[in-house]
């Protein structure tokens, strides 16, 4: 058995962590009464798990080099806060752009980027140049940005979020709409195809060996269904019928008899952190960068003596770190609709936890990105769940803690026997 | 003889480095030829690793100058050692365990496609040809080295220092984890090296290993330099006595560690 699945090249472990959440997602429905499994629920899942599963990547990327990032919740307020001030503040008002500018969005965005990489950086500087422990350089930060995210505002609330920055967060406006969730759906499906092809004919060009026909067919049939199913489920989730009746009243049409259904589609968010991911996912696979992280968490003495510069690509992955969180309080802020100082607090438990269960070792050097974004997911699962089921929160902190250990202690028995 | 006519690979001159005020390599100097074997022996912790981390570029030295035919070189780090045709297997193989053969074998110099991406292809295939020349029956390219058996991480280890046209090969330990079968492979590797015109240092704690393979041995102790002599002129008990005594036979060349 072992044997078939080895010459067949899947991944168990992700197939493992696929049966998993079939089960979470079959026994929430159950238990709820089947609200679990509905459009509606999993489209709100997805745009809930888009700003832990964003950040999730670029743990990966942290673990992997036998580091810890525990301070992203708190670059995440604080890029959070400053995204919020340069929107609602710094451009409209101190230097007079006004509310209705087109480029207010980019440039809050352009800040809250820059911010979180700067922040990486310097985090990352200590890490590697200085050489205090990244548990305790981001333990430091983790209190030191959550001050700064107080500090900004000493404490406020910012509002109003820009509209089309608003669109970052998800909701109806944030959603592509049925015909582009489809032409994304269609052309993903056949460029991945058309990647695997192209790999495949290149094993092939250089004798190596490949997958039976069969299963690399049966593969492709697994990739188009997953990606067009999710593409169907997202589109199957209508707006409200008094939204959308204002929204065609308002493009010049009459309303029918009947009425007319529109499609949420695939959420913006939800499209970032996916490209997020295949982004950071390219650069841990297909790049020098990448290899030399996992070099680094194989055996970092290895990688100094192969003379690769270890330092400046350990400070470099707190970088990337910092700009993902960047990215992912963009999305939190445009989803919450305001800016607080409170803002992902404890994310940085969630997204270590989703990257953990997701297959990356915490020794280093193992790890995938696919993997955490599912682990994200499932934690997303977990708590859209439970909330689903009434659960008071001190018992979804003790149901999601158990989890995460549970997890871990399965994939280490795994690990052991499979190798 | 050739070598002596010959200007020297590398000449080692005066390497001093100290570790907190120990001093691991005092006053040390060494030579090699073109194809030619030099022993490195001593006790362990006698300072032949260090002294060869150094010309690897793992260690800077604290004084000293290396020079790579007749040039002074200036070697920073394990890159610039590269630059040199300097490779090195090193006794803990410096694996990365999670990666496979081929990542190992060019770990810092991957193959790039013409977009900038790892050319896996093509680096499994220059694998394949440089183990098939190694170790034919080894066909684990898409294991972790992890899972490979020691003498399969020690072909590993070979490869990558073979492969990128090496002049100057350091083996530290080469055969400490291997059986008999390998350590004769290894054997059979450094003398058909040799004859490649590679100059090979083979570092060992055991004069046995060295003595059927070298052409001329350097002994070091407590840091310094004992002497150097050839093999051919020398009994292993002669050389015993460098190793525990510091004591120089009349052959050999005496050096600042030598007891008068």
């Amino acid at each position: 058995m072992n044997d078939l699945l080895a010459k067949l090249e899947i991944d168990i472990r992700l197939v493992g962590m696929v049966a998993a959440l079939g089960l979470v997602w079959i026994g929430f429905d159950y238990f709820t009464g089947g609200l679990f499994l509905t459009p509606r629920n999993l489209w709100n899942l997805s745009v809930q798990t888009a700003s832990i599963a964003t950040m999730s990547c670029g743990m990966v990327l942290v673990i992997v080099t036998r580091s810890i990032d525990l301070s992203v919740g708190s670059i995440l307020g604080f890029a959070g806060m400053i995204v919020g001030v340069v929107q609602a503040r710094f451009l409209p008002v101190d230097l007079g752009w006004g509310y209705d500018n087109h480029w207010i969005w980019l440039v809050a965005v352009l800040a809250g980027l820059g911010i979180g990489g700067l922040i990486g950086t310097i985090q990352g500087f200590i890490i590697a140049y200085l050489g205090v422990s990244s548990f305790i350089v981001t333990l430091g930060g983790l209190l030191v940005w959550r001050g700064a995210a107080w500090w900004v505002t000493q404490g406020q609330t910012v509002a109003p979020i820009d509209a089309r920055f608003q669109m970052l967060g998800g909701g109806i406006k944030g959603s592509v709409g049925a015909p582009v969730s489809w032409a994304i759906g269609i052309v993903t499906t056949l460029l991945v195809i058309g990647l695997m092809l192209l790999a495949r004919r290149r094993r092939i060009a250089y004798g190596f060996s490949i997958r039976p026909a069969w299963s690399e067919a049966a593969i492709y049939g697994v990739v188009a269904i997953t990606i067009l199913g999710v593409t169907w489920i997202f589109n199957a989730y209508y707006i409200p019928v008094s939204v959308a009746r204002r929204i065609v009243e308002a493009s010049g049409q009459v309303w029918p008899e009947g009425g007319v259904q529109i499609a949420h589609g695939y959420a913006i968010p939800v499209l970032i952190a996916i490209v997020a991911g295949i982004l950071v996912s390219f650069l841990a696979i297909r790049t020098r960068f990448g290899r030399y992280l996992f070099a680094i968490g194989g055996n970092p003495e290895a990688a100094e003596l192969s003379g690769i510069r270890t330092r400046r690509t350990q400070m470099l992955v707190f970088t990337l770190m910092g700009v993902l969180c960047g990215l992912a309080a963009c999305i939190s802020t445009a989803r919450l609709q305001s800016a607080t100082n409170a803002t992902g607090t404890f994310d940085e438990l969630y997204v270590i936890a989703a990257t953990v269960i997701g297959g990356t070792s915490l020794a280093g050097g193992v790890g995938t990105i696919h993997g955490a974004m599912l682990g994200a997911v499932l934690m997303g699962s977990l708590q859209s769940g439970m909330l689903l089921l009434d659960m008071p929160t001190p018992l979804q902190n003790i149901v999601v803690g158990c989890v995460l250990v549970l997890a871990v202690w399965v994939d280490g028995v795994f690990r052991r026997r499979v190798g | 003889m050739a070598d002596t006519v010959a200007s020297p690979l590398v000449e080692m001159c005066d390497i001093s480095i100290a570790f907190g005020g120990v001093k691991a390599v005092d006053r040390a100097s060494l030579d090699l030829f073109p194809g030619e074997v030099v022993g490195l022996l001593g006790h362990n912790g006698a300072g032949k690793s260090t002294l060869i981390k150094i010309l690897s570029g793992a260690y800077k030295p604290d004084d000293g100058e290396i020079r790579v035919n007749g040039q002074t070189a200036s070697i920073r780090n394990p890159a610039d050692a590269k630059k040199y045709g300097i490779e090195t297997i090193y006794q803990t193989l410096a694996l990365a365990d999670n990666v496979d053969a081929a990542a190992n074998v060019f770990l810092g110099r991957e193959l790039l496609t013409r977009w900038g991406t790892l050319d896996d292809g093509a680096m499994e295939m220059q694998t394949r040809k440089v183990m098939a020349r190694l170790n034919p029956h080894f066909h684990r390219f898409k294991m972790p080295v992890r899972a490979l058996s020691g003498g399969q991480r020690q072909s590993v280890a070979i490869a990558r220092a073979i492969h990128f046209d090496a002049r100057i090969l350091i083996m530290d330990e080469p055969t400490a984890a291997l059986g008999p079968a390998e350590t004769k492979q290894v054997a059979d590797l450094v003398r058909q090296l040799k004859t490649e015109g590679i100059g090979i240092f083979l570092i060992s704690h055991d004069i046995h290993d060295v003595f059927d393979l070298a052409d001329r041995v350097f002994v070091m102790k407590n840091g310094r330099v004992v002497g150097s002599v050839r093999v051919a002129n020398v009994t292993k008990d002669e050389v015993l006595g460098m190793i525990i005594l510091g004591k120089c036979p009349p052959s050999a060349t005496p050096g600042p560690g030598a007891v008068r």
